[in-house]
């Protein structure tokens, strides 16, 4: 909401990139269909907001939200039809773009094997997660040796954000920078406006190939006031986050407080259990392992999400690096929020809220933060 | 929308390793080989002194191994000394020569010898700590004119133990370098010094303006080297070492070699003493 307008040409014309307005998601969906996109969005699965391929746009979770808290995500009814009316779920975008588990060798493979992959259209992204997928980008992409198999899936993506006008209670989106109003990066971005029983989203473009989309879709040129509220509401979000990290430069907290106290304090709730840096939308991190079948003549190369709270993660041959709870929770928290910064130029954290979610005992990055920053401060540990 | 990439064409061949075959196999002593690998066919860049590259045993796994082979070397082989310490480095060492194994890199940061030319060079080594230095010893000695005193301290458990036993005699009397060899355990009429490779160090008259100190070995004894070299005013960007941690892709994809700022398979594995010491004052980083 807040990027000035630049023209966009399609086929050596400029188009209108004005807000517009549609009235439902059906056309949009259909039409990313039909233009060959497998369309990817949030639907109702597990009890809970799943992100899976979407048949329509009947697949879309209407009238549906959900309440969060540390170690808590339920499902609830709500009064509207609202397609987007729920924050952060379990899953992240990361899966569509950087497997779970994929092959990346193989002994018979022919050498230049690329399989054709189809292009997918990403729909309800909020700005946390269009944040997160160029947090993606600068680690996987951006350095010296791309990630073949995160652009082949990544490149040509078609991206439908929606700006957050109703953030949920883990949300921190705005102390991150990243929300409610989706930055940069987007082809569409929508507001959903309820009104009463009926649902319209205001369109804004992002990219030449949005612009084409929209403009093959029935919509109308929006009314400078509907603009206008859209604006309002998404601002008014900034200011009913649930959650925020403290007002500090966090790199330099996290870089004083390496020796601090306090980490044994969170080891003594932390599991170790790796769900923070499953559910997160930067997390990175793989595995590497070489398999056989049993005649040892084929062999293969697998590479899988793996987890910094794994002990075996920094295994070398005299053992593992990190070994306590205390030094693994210390990584991966001063990685997201200070070493990211060295490593690739931006924070790891996006604010979506999800790793307080699926924390089984709870555990708040906002509040050890603010632990840690009232530590430095010269504050007790409780 | 696409990535700022799009148009480099994609990388899929990272994660693939290129077939080299086992040249010649020199057993070094109780648990290290020194393996000369010739390319089957496709052959990598040829690595730096202190890169490293992935070494595949077939069906077994990978590991990642600082070069150890003489870059003078122009007919495309590459050379790695590998200690066997598990299931990986145990199928390397066996590898008979006409075997095959896997390749891929280089990858990491080199020892930055040439930035080094005009200047004294310290080369302090523990153990298989010498692999990744040989290089940097015949570098120098290949060019010798380009730098001033070379001073090269080597420590083993016992003198059974020293890699590259041969060149180091040949060193030992080459009046181009100081060479000062010291053990763990004097058995079987070690005549030379027993003890840490601190202790040669500590007695080296340096000029510590124009000297650059290399360390390769075990992380407690490259910082009570660094310590000494600090002790002696060498300034601690003047001190170099080569850091090791778990490494899986060398890409920079797959997280397990950091150490706080660092990916170490691209800010390292040679990294400044500056950069490094107060990275390696803290526990379990």
């Amino acid at each position: 909401m807040t990027h000035a307008r630049t023209p966009l040409w399609v086929d050596d014309h400029v188009v209108t990139n004005d807000p517009a307005v549609i009235d439902g998601l059906h056309h949009l969906i259909d039409e990313l269909r039909g233009r060959g996109y497998r369309v990817v969005g949030p639907t109702l699965g597990d009890n809970a907001i799943v992100l899976d391929e979407l048949a329509g746009a009947d697949d879309l979770p209407y009238g549906w939200g959900v309440d969060v808290g540390p170690g808590t995500y339920r499902l609830r009814r709500r009064e509207d039809k609202a397609a987007f009316g729920h924050s952060a779920g379990p899953q992240s975008w990361k899966q569509f773009v950087h497997p779970q588990r994929q092959q990346v060798w193989s002994s018979d493979a022919d050498a230049d094997g690329a399989e054709a992959r189809q292009p997918q259209a990403f729909v309800g992204m909020r700005g946390c997660d269009l944040a997160a997928l160029g947090v993606l980008d600068r680690v996987l992409a951006g350095g010296a040796h791309p990630d073949g198999s995160y652009t082949g899936r990544r490149d040509g993506a078609f991206i439908v954000s929606v700006n957050c006008t109703e953030p949920g209670g883990l949300c921190f989106c705005s102390s991150m920078g990243t929300g409610p109003s989706c930055g940069p990066g987007y082809d569409l971005a929508l507001t959903e406006r309820l009104e009463g029983d009926t649902v319209s989203y205001l369109v804004e473009v992002g990219s030449a190939a949005g612009a084409e989309v929209l403009a093959a879709i029935p919509h109308r040129l929006a009314e400078p006031s509907e603009s206008r509220c859209a604006a309002d509401e998404v601002a008014a979000a900034a200011e009913k986050m649930g959650r925020q990290m403290p007002d500090m430069d966090l790199r330099a907290l996290l870089n004083d407080s390496r020796e601090s106290p306090h980490w044994q304090v969170v080891a003594d709730r932390c599991l170790t259990c790796g769900n923070c840096t499953m559910v997160c939308p930067t997390c990175f991190c793989t595995s590497v392992s070489d398999v056989t079948d049993l005649t040892g003549e084929h062999a293969e190369r697998w590479m899988e999400w793996a987890s910094c709270f794994e002990l075996d993660f920094t295994f070398i041959h005299d053992g593992p690096v990190r070994t306590s709870g205390a030094s693994r929770y210390r990584h991966w928290l001063t990685h997201k929020l200070s070493t990211w910064h060295d490593q690739f130029g931006s924070s790891g954290c996006v604010g979506c809220g999800r790793c307080i979610a699926w924390c089984p005992p709870g555990i708040d990055i906002t509040e050890e933060m603010a632990t840690l920053a009232a530590l430095a401060d010269g504050g007790d540990d409780d | 929308m696409m990535t700022e990439t799009a148009l480099r064409p994609p990388e899929p061949q990272t994660m693939a390793p290129v077939s080299y075959r086992v040249r010649s196999r020199t057993v070094e002593n109780a648990d290290s080989v020194t393996l000369c690998l010739e390319p089957v066919s496709a052959a990598l860049t040829p690595p730096a002194p202190g890169e490293f590259n992935m070494l595949y045993a077939f069906g077994v796994g990978e590991v990642a191994i600082s070069v150890s082979g003489d870059r003078s070397c122009a007919d495309g082989t590459i050379t790695h000394t590998i200690r066997s310490v598990g299931a990986v480095s145990a199928a390397l060492c066996a590898a008979e020569p006409g075997s095959t194994i896997g390749v891929r890199g280089p990858f990491g940061t080199t020892w930055g010898l040439a930035e080094a030319a005009g200047r004294d060079l310290v080369i302090v080594a523990g153990g298989v700590g010498l692999a990744p230095l040989r290089p940097v010893v015949l570098g120098a000695l290949a060019d010798r004119d380009r730098y001033g005193h070379v001073v090269l301290i080597a420590g083993s458990r016992a003198q059974r133990d020293f890699l590259y036993a041969g060149e180091l005699a040949d060193w030992q009397t080459d009046p181009r370098l100081e060479v000062h060899l010291t053990v763990d355990v004097p058995i079987q009429g070690w005549a030379g010094e027993t003890g840490f490779v601190t202790e040669p160090l500590r007695r080296l008259s340096l000029d510590p303006r124009r000297t650059t100190a290399f360390l390769c070995g075990p992380e407690a004894m490259m910082r009570f080297g660094a310590q000494a070299l600090l002790e002696k005013g060498i300034a601690a960007e003047d001190i170099r070492v080569s850091l090791e941690r778990n490494m899986q892709c060398g890409a920079g994809w797959c997280g397990h070699c950091q150490l706080g700022p660092l990916l170490l398979c691209r800010d390292g594995p040679v990294v400044g003493y500056d950069i490094a010491r107060p990275l390696l004052e803290v526990g379990e980083l």
